[in-house]
């Protein structure tokens, strides 16, 4: 069924809330995962142009989710080294690159 | 209103509902269970949205692999019990809000904008090359044609992020 408006309009909500979850957030874990959200926003726009548009939008969907898997696997990663390192990670506490 | 459209936005509700409450929950563990409701929700929107492959996707890939790594390093950094809250202060709260209601206009202004008429593909292509190819044919035959050089670009991409992924969390190599 095609719902290009409405699909948009909730893709959009979704993306908003994931940015307002990255500005009021400090622990470094759960911006990471306002991140993911916004990802997902972002999918279910392609989705919804994919219907309208051509399938060309569902293979995009499929690069972002394996940047995204990347992306949560060296993320975390850091954290781990970080919090290793500074024992704390509230963002507003590791302000330093040099260790 | 037709049963799908009542069905795309109860979907829809409780995707946006379990979003706002995955960004103001305490507790890490928390959020990331808030965030698998709105992922299963989202596969939800692509099956109505004529997308079942990637919907699926989602769950096995997004619900399934990613947020399971997520919660193992939240248990692993033991920070399953809420602590002071990390959500900052008054100032700080009020020029997020302000900010992300700024990048929200700007995308609702957007969303009223509909894609060129040249641009559209005739009512029914979709569906029928559907009905010829299948479901997974539909997205893997552009996958491995048109676009086959991303395609293997991106397992690079994996392989760069697993040695990255274990040099930074390995403590000696």
């Amino acid at each position: 069924m095609i719902l290009l408006g409405p699909a948009l309009f909730v893709s959009a909500l979704i993306f908003t809330l994931g940015v307002a979850g990255v500005l009021i957030r400090r622990n470094a874990i759960v911006i990471f995962m306002c991140v993911e959200l916004m990802l997902n926003a972002v999918n279910l726009t392609f989705v919804a142009l994919a219907q309208s548009l051509g399938i060309g939008g569902q293979i995009f969907v499929f690069f972002v989710m394996a940047v995204a898997a990347a992306e949560a696997a060296v993320g975390l990663a850091i954290v781990l080294a970080v919090y290793r390192h500074r024992a704390t990670l509230n963002l507003q506490r590791i302000n330093l690159l040099k260790g | 209103m037709t049963p799908t459209l009542a069905l795309f936005w109860a979907f829809s509700a409780v995707a946006v509902g379990s979003a706002l409450l995955c960004i103001t929950r305490k507790s890490p563990v928390a959020s990331a269970l808030w965030l698998v409701v709105t992922l299963f929700q989202i596969a939800a929107l692509f099956v109505i949205l004529d997308a079942q492959f990637i919907a699926v996707l989602q769950v096995i890939v997004y619900a399934g692999a990613i947020m399971v790594l997520f919660l193992f390093v939240i248990m692993l950094l033991n920070l399953g019990r809420a602590g002071p809250s990390d959500i900052k202060g008054p100032v700080g709260l009020a020029v997020a809000t302000l900010l992300a209601g700024a990048v929200g206009l700007q995308l609702f202004i957007l969303v009223r904008a509909s894609p060129s008429h040249d641009l559209i593909l005739p009512a029914g292509t979709l569906a029928g090359a559907e009905q010829t190819q299948g479901m997974v044919g539909l997205v893997a035959r552009p996958l491995f044609g048109e676009y086959l050089v991303p395609f293997e670009i991106t397992s690079v991409l994996l392989l760069a992020a697993i040695v990255g992924a274990v040099v930074l969390a390995k403590r000696q190599l």
